[in-house]
């Protein structure tokens, strides 16, 4: 196909697409603070970890592939991959988990289906999903919210040489997360008022300790990505709607074995997921209504693994499978031409 | 009374840039001394040439003729000598060349003489049309439909609305809103000619809500008795408010079909500029021969509107204005959503030039990137179509599924691409479909001929067949009759009803079965 420069419109908006990656990842700072502050530097090496291998992965990969290696690389979309799946691994894990994370994720989700734009699965969920299920040990080792005082050295040999400092153990210093403890206990046949009792420093004023912050104020950043248009309002909203719904549903009918829906919105990873990892243009809906539909069929799964699933949190999964749905989403949502009939 | 009026998806706001254009009155360009008329300045049929090279022709004699139903004449823009007619490079978005008429202008502009109509209420609208074809006018708003098809709401349809469109709704362009502001009577007189030859009950005169000048200088210029059935609209300055359907939905709030006219809902829509020229034809008898022409942009030195006599170069009109040839600059007739690039600024000015634009070639080509589906396209699609789908079933060359996504409702207007973040030509796979799915149809009704063609054949063997068994047949008949049998009077009157009805029926070359018990094939 022939396509000449000369083409009409000759005026653009600036957007570009580094320029909604950019404002991504800034609008993921005030959460990643946030998981810093509670769980340690470890977040913040992860971080570092993954973004690192994502990028030269990528690098690696447009070279393989014989891509313009520039254009594709300031793009910005390896590093916000690479953040999204450093946040979601637990502070204390070794080196190679990011690493091992963030190269599947570019290779394996994203160049082996052509690239950006092309990848029909989420690759930072891919990665995250792959590791969790591959090192269920490492990813399950969350640190209990903001009692340590590991510094960042400490933390630096625990990530590259696996040694914690003399008198402290794992086991001291890790806990399962507040979702997971509840499943747990749950399914010991506990009520959630014993759980409450029997386990106060997980919980905080609306749902877990620590966890709702970091929630706060990744939904703080999304709002502010929805305030300055580089998402849309309909995925988010669908999928925290039907969480709060369906969730407020069951707690309504037995609140000893269903946790509340602040519990639901505010622990784990789903502001994240809702503002930053479901509202992946690539791999999302494209459509408004379909959009829509693609946020309430998360919300859905993510509460129904959650509850009867076999892991505690669901985020990853819950994306992936819609993932998969939104070919047809888009296909059955097309909206009504201008001057075909409204039936 | 005011209108209620409607909103339209998606559309942009834009920088307008009009204010640097209107700064001075409209003024005339000078005359070049060759003039270079293409024959095709319409869409539709080329014209047919009826001067010879060497020949002296006069301002406004007829150069070439009609030559089909879509197809209008076209006529010297001055007096002089015709010196070529060949091909020669136009304004076209692919640069090509074609056919021209090239005039060296004598610099006497001796005009012809021209018989105005004097009452056009008198006149048959059919008629009327008649004299505005002749007259070589085309829609001035940029695409250029021959205007008398317009005018013509064909038989048992009647024209509810006539709207005028003042709405110019692209940046950089001005020549109607000069035009509004300087001649509203011509436009309204122009449009009582139009409002005739559509027997309309009612018109719109629609302007955007960024010109009040021309709006007050409009409703000056409306008699009280118009003003009983000629509305002057403002509508809100959002692009693309003036392509046609868009404004037809802020008006009234009706939506033309998907691949529908305006007049399946009773409308009609035109350009301010054509209802002028309209004006000039009937009331002064005068062809199509100049038109305004914005010229503007970032090397404009003075940003104005020229009336400008078809086939001038633009380089003659961008030198008047201030432009130098030095740089490496680039032109654009039209806006610079829907216009498109000139290599070659010595291409003519034509009747569909509204605006010529340069400005600088932007050195650093940023390469497109992939889609990421990001949906700001279909937010901004005027047609309610998904771009990013068009786009990738486009590319893929998957032309069943891009028509399923309705391509052929798209309208270039080129606002997905404004906002494209990735910055991908949109519009040009858009045009690339188009042109290929018009290739394959064209191959495909040859193909149809051929085949018809060939079935035609197949049915003239097969009739011949079946008459000679039914003469065969008759003749056998006959012979049993002469040997006297003994069929009665009315059953021998059937056999002939059948036998005549059947070669009837072979006669149309019907595949019925028969009584004689012939062969299907
Ligand atoms: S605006 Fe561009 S990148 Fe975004 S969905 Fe449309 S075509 Fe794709
Ligand atoms: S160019 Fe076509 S697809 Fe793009 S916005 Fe305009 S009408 Fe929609």
């Amino acid at each position: 196909m022939n396509l000449s420069l000369h083409s009409s419109p000759h005026m653009r908006t600036s957007n570009r697409v580094n320029r909604i990656m950019l404002l991504v990842i800034g609008a993921l700072i005030p959460g990643i603070l946030a998981a810093i502050h509670f769980f340690g530097w470890g977040v913040l090496i992860n971080i570092t970890l993954a973004v690192f291998t994502a990028v030269a992965t990528e690098a690696l990969m447009l070279r393989l592939r014989k891509r313009p290696i520039t254009p594709f690389l300031l793009d910005g979309s390896a590093v916000v991959t690479g953040i999204l799946l450093g946040v979601a691994i637990p502070s204390l894990a070794p080196w190679w988990i990011p690493v091992l994370g963030a190269a599947f994720a570019l290779i394996m989700a994203k160049h082996l289906y052509g690239g950006l734009g092309y990848n029909p699965f989420n690759p930072a969920m891919v990665g995250y999903a792959m590791l969790l299920i591959a090192f269920p040990r490492e990813m399950t080792l969350w640190l209990t919210p903001a009692v340590h005082d590991l510094t960042f050295v400490d933390n630096l040999r625990y990530t590259f040489l696996e040694q914690l400092p003399p008198n402290w153990t794992l086991d001291g210093l890790t806990a399962a997360t507040p979702l997971d403890a509840v499943k747990t206990q749950l399914a010991q046949n506990l009520t959630l008022t014993e759980i409450h009792q029997g386990s106060t420093e997980l919980f905080g004023a609306i749902s877990a300790h620590g966890w709702e912050w970091i929630n706060l104020l990744f939904m703080l950043g999304g709002l502010i990505l929805i305030y300055l248009r580089v998402i849309s309002w309909h995925i988010p909203l669908a999928m925290l709607a039907t969480l709060f719904l369906v969730s407020g549903l069951f707690h309504l009918n037995d609140p000893d074995t269903f946790t509340s829906p602040l519990f639901h919105l505010f622990s784990g990873a789903t502001m994240l997921g809702a503002f930053f990892i479901a509202t992946d243009p690539v791999t999302a809906a494209a459509t408004n209504r379909g959009r829509i539909i693609f946020g309430i069929g998360i919300g859905l799964l993510l509460y129904i693994i959650r509850t009867w699933g076999g892991y505690p949190d669901a985020v990853a999964f819950a994306v992936l499978l819609m993932n998969m749905a939104v070919p047809t989403i888009d296909y059955y949502t097309r909206p009504r031409v201008f001057g075909e009939s409204r039936d | 009374m005011k209108r209620r009026l409607w909103h339209f998806h998606g559309g942009l706001r834009l920088p307008g840039h009009k204010t640097e254009s209107m700064q001075e009155p409209i003024q005339a360009a000078n005359l070049p001394r060759r003039l270079t008329i293409p024959l095709q300045q319409h869409i539709g049929e080329p014209a047919e040439p009826v001067v010879e090279i060497g020949q002296r022709v006069l301002k406004g004699q007829l150069l070439a003729r009609a030559s089909e139903y879509i197809s209008v004449p076209v006529h010297a823009s001055t007096s002089g000598t015709v010196v070529a007619i060949e091909d020669r490079p136009i304004p076209h978005p692919s640069g090509l060349q074609a056919p021209c008429v090239v005039i060296d202008s004598d610099g006497r502009d001796e005009e012809i003489e021209h018989t105005p109509v004097n009452n056009y209420t008198e006149l048959e609208p059919s008629a009327l049309r008649n004299v505005i074809r002749e007259a070589g006018i085309v829609g001035l708003g940029g695409a250029g439909f021959p205007a008398f098809i317009k005018l013509n709401p064909g038989p048992g349809n009647a024209v509810d609305t006539l709207i005028l469109n003042g709405a110019e709704c692209e940046p950089y362009i001005t020549c109607d809103a000069m035009l509004m502001q300087t001649q509203p009577r011509r436009i309204i007189e122009g449009l009582l000619i139009m409002r005739h030859a559509l027997q309309a009950r009612h018109c719109i005169i629609a302007l955007e809500n960024n010109q009040p000048d021309a709006w007050q200088s409009l409703n000056n210029a409306l008699e009280d008795d118009e003003k009983t059935f000629i509305e002057l609209v403002k509508v809100p300055t959002i692009y693309p408010t003036g392509g046609e359907k868009q404004l037809i939905k802020v008006l009234t709030g009706k939506e033309v079909p998907s691949h529908g006219l305006p007049l399946d809902i009773q409308m009609v829509c035109h350009n301010v500029g054509t209802a002028a020229a309209i004006a000039d034809t009937i009331h002064e008898g005068k062809p199509l021969i100049s038109r305004y022409v914005t010229v503007t942009g970032d090397t404009v030195g003075q940003p104005c509107n020229l009336e400008v006599r078809i086939g001038t170069p633009f380089e003659a009109v961008l030198e008047q204005c201030g432009w130098r040839d030095d740089r490496n600059d680039e032109i654009l007739m039209g806006g610079p959503l829907m216009g498109f690039t000139v290599d070659n600024p010595a291409v003519p000015v034509i009747k569909t030039t509204n605006c010529i634009l340069s400005w600088p070639t932007t050195s650093e080509q940023q390469t497109p990137m992939p889609c990421i589906r990001c949906g700001e396209c279909a937010r901004v699609c005027p047609a309610q179509l998904l771009p990013q789908q068009l786009y990738w079933y486009a590319r893929a060359k998957n032309f069943d599924r891009v028509q399923d996504f309705n391509l052929f409702d798209c309208i270039e207007c080129g606002c997905c691409a404004y906002v494209c973040p990735s910055h991908i030509p949109l519009v040009q796979y858009y045009r690339f479909a188009k042109t290929e799915i018009w290739a394959q149809e064209r191959d495909k009704k040859k193909a149809d001929q051929a085949r018809e063609r060939h079935e035609f054949r197949q049915q003239r063997i097969e009739r011949k067949k079946q008459e000679d068994e039914e003469r065969k047949r008759r003749k056998k008949e006959m012979l049993k009759k002469s040997q006297g049998d003994e069929t009665d009077g009315e059953e021998s009157k059937k056999a002939a009803i059948d036998a005549a009805m059947a070669r009837a029926r072979a006669r149309r070359g019907e595949k019925t079965p028969q009584s004689g018990g012939k062969k299907e094939t």
